[in-house]
């Protein structure tokens, strides 16, 4: 428990991800079997037992200490768990009871009846230090929230073992905890675990930006032409009964979509956009936002923003892997197997025909439709392999929207960027008033970031915390890909993806742009 | 500020009670019979200093008592404002100022600091400053004084603050060297105690290679050294490559960890040795990756040992989270107030 305390403690204040990435792999090296896998577990979130209450956690700490005092703790530390594990007494004969490793924390609770789990809990806390309280509370409450996603874990380990962290996500859903072939590969003792035939993600296909220069150089009859969508990646699993639903990095978002799930009734892994549609009409981004924020929604969520999937690949057709055949073949077989499954809630996404790359552009300069991003180009030819190859799959979208604003806030950013202020909240005009529209704190160099960082310092007008407001004197020409309506914002408006195009130290402030430049801009 | 109102003597004791001749005034805590403050917040005629810190010890006062360590820090950080007539006084040796007798006794909190004991009209008073019971390298260790009244602080007055074994927060820094060793470790420490504590502990644990030092930690790591306590190699951070930065141990004042000056450093790990860090909200909010749960004042459970260890039947409370200790007191039968002191920062903590 020492280790994996330890760990916790260490990701809870990692900001950045290499960091995060580096004590996990340290953590990998350095604890043995079965606890590390149990740790691993628990960091994506694959671990499953009776986990103890907060209420009953509080009441087990209130028969030990003052409860004017830890009344007086709990207001002043502000979480259940923490104050729970600085406020328990250590006991004097603590030094002779060995502290519990995590393997028997997670054995005993995976077989303990629902009446003994807050005795062994009184008796852990006991032979516990701060630290390794903590962490159990965390633990058996289920609220590990440490800032790491599975597929963070996933890649930190593929790293340290030196292997495709794609390799590792194909036999990953054959894998359950504590995963000792899994280490075993990546300490090159065994071979890699066999690949699994369930449920499993398969590590997408990306594609590589277009460069205009690019484009020159490219066969078009080479290429198949799709619209890029403007929704979250996902690909459909349903192999034998069990059914999920994957996000572009392999995290399963399955409860979050049962009006897909639901219409999943057969078998074969497809890849798609999710998107909120009424009729097969795509809904603003904005829309399909209200569905990714909630983990479970409710059935008037269901019905003000339903869920659809537009369909780019086939995978799988039941136990057949189509993924050595070239796009074109695996389109015609996409094509038949809609056909013949005919799948709610689902369509296929078109292919754009074309024939020359300039009446390519055209169409998609012309594509301002909600929904839209740009264009997919794919080679006929291209088989379905996993990550980002420069070459068979291009995306190429439209130009971007700029504006220019004014900026009003910077604060300081995290990590290695925390003696800068880098994270910038602009504004554009309305009458006389700036309105804050976005926020940005990418698109510039490091330089630039210097420069910055000491016009903010010599342009403050009064600071709030890690937050100072500045003069309206600096011009930035912000980038974006869209605009929406958006009720959260002051100016009634949102961007998509802002970052700075520009630093116009040249342009007075008074000519920045007014808000009613950006609202002509919105779609939808 | 109102003197607070003076409890009724305690029956039958035939002594004359503390609250008979010490005043709390604007400029801080005054021995009527003695004609002096004890760490006055305010220039005043006679003080009595309990340690260095800027808080406590103050510029402007025309005479002042200290322990030769305070005298010397006090010269070194306010110059000519540490007092016209300094006067040191050993540990242990006694001296009579108007109709007290004063006595300074070690308070284990930075060199020289001090517990002062005022006898008067039969009763015993013990102000212990700021201090703390943790073993430390680099000062004389607190002496319980049996007493009437036990003048405490109480910075880490609440149960959640329980310092770990420090050895154990300087195995956390040592390992995080290990897995970022091309990363400088930037540790905000103060300048006074903690970073002559942190170089100790450091040294304790095994580290011989040179330690950085922040510009403004330099001139009281000499007098330390000066005073007989080891720190090893240390060299100024500022004037040193980059290169041989990376991986290497820096400590600065915690107002530069995370500004302009950090920069100089190979993508630090930001680190902050203080007993605040054992709260993580507070330590996010510092933008502290590394916290290190490291402090010069007694924690909840020191606190309540010293209570036990000096044997009081009245405390007060001077300030910090004097609520929860007063509460905690009175649950025991020790007659307790708070005197609700300003101008007490946390520096040290
Ligand atoms: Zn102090």
């Amino acid at each position: 428990m020492k280790r994996f305390a330890e760990l916790v403690d260490g990701l809870v204040f990692m900001p950045s991800r290499n960091g995060k990435m580096r004590l996990i792999a340290d953590y990998a090296a350095t604890t043995p079997d079965p606890d590390r896998g149990w740790a691993l577990a628990a960091l994506t979130g694959s671990l499953s037992f009776a986990e103890a209450k907060p209420a009953a956690i509080r009441q087990l700490a209130m028969e030990r200490v003052d409860p004017v005092l830890f009344g007086w703790s709990y207001d002043y530390v502000g979480d259940l768990a923490e104050t729970v594990a600085l406020i328990w007494p250590e006991r004097p004969e603590r030094a002779n009871s060995q502290p519990p490793s995590l393997t028997e924390v997670v054995d005993a609770l995976r077989t303990a009846r629902r009446a003994e789990v807050m005795g062994l809990i009184e008796g852990w806390l006991d032979s516990l230090d701060a630290s390794g309280r903590f962490a159990l509370l965390k633990l058996i409450t289920g609220s590990l929230r440490v800032g790491v996603s599975a597929r963070l874990a996933k890649t930190a380990l593929a790293e340290w073992g030196g292997v495709e962290v794609d390799a590792l996500e194909e036999c990953w859903h054959g894998l359950t905890p504590p995963y000792e072939p899994l280490f075993a590969w990546l300490e090159g003792k065994a071979g890699p675990p066999e690949a699994s035939a369930g449920a499993g993600f398969r590590p997408l296909m990306l594609a590589t930006p277009l460069e205009e220069e690019d484009a020159a150089g490219l066969d078009p009859t080479a290429y198949r032409a799709e619209w890029k969508w403007d929704g979250i990646r996902v690909q459909l699993v349903s192999r034998g009964g069990e059914k999920r639903i994957y996000s572009r990095t392999g995290d399963d978002i399955s409860g979050a979509f049962p009006d897909i799930l639901d219409h999943m009734l057969f078998d074969a892994v497809l890849d798609g956009e999710l998107l909120v549609a009424r009729d097969g009409v795509v809904a603003p981004f904005n829309d399909l936002q209200q569905r990714l924020n909630r983990k479970s929604p409710t059935a008037r969520m269901l019905q003000d923003f339903p869920a659809w999937v537009r369909l780019y690949d086939l995978l799988f057709d039941g136990g057949e892997d189509l993924r050595p055949l070239g796009f074109e073949e695996r389109r015609a077989r996409l094509e038949a197997w809609r056909e013949a499954n005919a799948p709610r809630r689902m369509d296929l996404s078109p292919l754009v025909p074309f024939a020359s790359w300039g009446e390519l552009a055209d169409l998609r300069d012309g594509a301002r439709a909600a929904g839209i991003e740009g264009l997919m180009l794919k080679r006929a030819d291209s088989p379905y392999v996993s990550g980002r190859p420069k070459g068979p799959w291009f995306k190429w979208k439209r130009g971007a929207l700029t504006l220019d604003c004014v900026m009003m806030y910077a604060q300081r950013g995290h990590g290695k960027r925390s003696s800068f202020y880098s994270d910038y909240t602009f504004g554009a005009w309305r009458g006389e008033e700036l309105v804050p529209v976005g926020k940005a704190y990418s698109g510039f160099t490091d330089a630039e970031l210097a420069e910055l960082d000491r016009w903010v310092r010599n342009h403050t007008t009064r600071r709030y915390g890690p937050v100072r407001e500045v003069s309206a004197g600096l011009v930035l020409e912000v980038a974006f890909d869209s605009v929406h309506r958006s009720t959260r914002h002051k100016s009634g408006l949102a961007m998509r993806f802002p970052r700075i195009h520009r630093i116009r130290w040249d342009k007075p402030p008074q000519e920045a742009d007014r808000v009613e430049t950006l609202e002509a801009m919105v779609v939808g | 500020m109102i003197p607070p109102r003076l409890p009724p003597d305690p029956p039958n004791s035939g002594r004359l009670h503390p609250d008979r001749w010490i005043r709390i005034l604007p400029e801080g805590v005054y021995v009527e019979p003695g004609g002096f403050y004890v760490d006055p917040v305010r220039p005043v005629e006679r003080a009595v200093i309990t340690h260095g810190h800027s808080d406590h010890a103050r510029p402007g006062h025309d005479k002042v008592l200290a322990t030769p360590g305070t005298l010397a820090i006090m010269r070194e950080r306010l110059g000519e404002g540490a007092g016209a007539g300094r006067q040191p006084l050993a540990y242990g040796e006694t001296i009579r100022i108007g109709d007290v007798t004063v006595r300074l006794v070690p308070a284990g909190h930075v060199l020289g600091s001090a517990q002062v004991v005022i006898e008067h009209g039969g009763s015993r008073i013990v102000l212990s400053g700021d201090y703390k019971r943790t073993h430390d390298r680099t000062c004389a260790p607190f002496e319980p004084v049996p007493c009437d009244v036990f003048v405490t602080e109480a910075t880490f007055g609440l149960p959640v603050f329980r310092h770990p074994p420090d050895l154990g927060e300087i195995a956390k820094l040592l390992h995080s060297l290990r897995v970022f060793p091309e990363r400088s470790h930037v540790v905000g420490v103060y300048a006074l105690g903690k970073c002559q504590r942190l170089i100790t502990l450091l040294r304790a644990a095994g580290y011989d290679r040179p330690v950085y030092l922040h510009g403004a930690l330099m001139p009281i790591c000499d007098l330390y050294r000066a005073q007989g306590v080891e720190l090893g190699e240390l060299r100024p951070a500022t004037v040193a490559a980059k290169e041989d930065l990376k991986g290497a141990v820096v400590l600065a004042p915690p107002s530069a960890i995370a500004d302009r000056w950090a920069r100089r450093l190979a993508d630090p790990v930001t680190a902050m040795a203080s007993g605040w860090m054992r709260v993580r909200q507070r330590a996010r909010q510092r933008g502290v990756e590394l916290p290190l749960v490291i402090s010069d004042h007694a924690d909840w459970d020191e606190l309540v040992q010293t209570l036990d260890d000096v044997g009081a039947p009245e405390v007060w409370v001077t300030h910090g989270r004097e609520e929860a200790l007063v509460h905690h007191a009175t649950g025991r039968g020790i007659r307790a107030r708070a005197l609700a002191l300003v101008g007490f920062e946390e520096e040290g903590a």
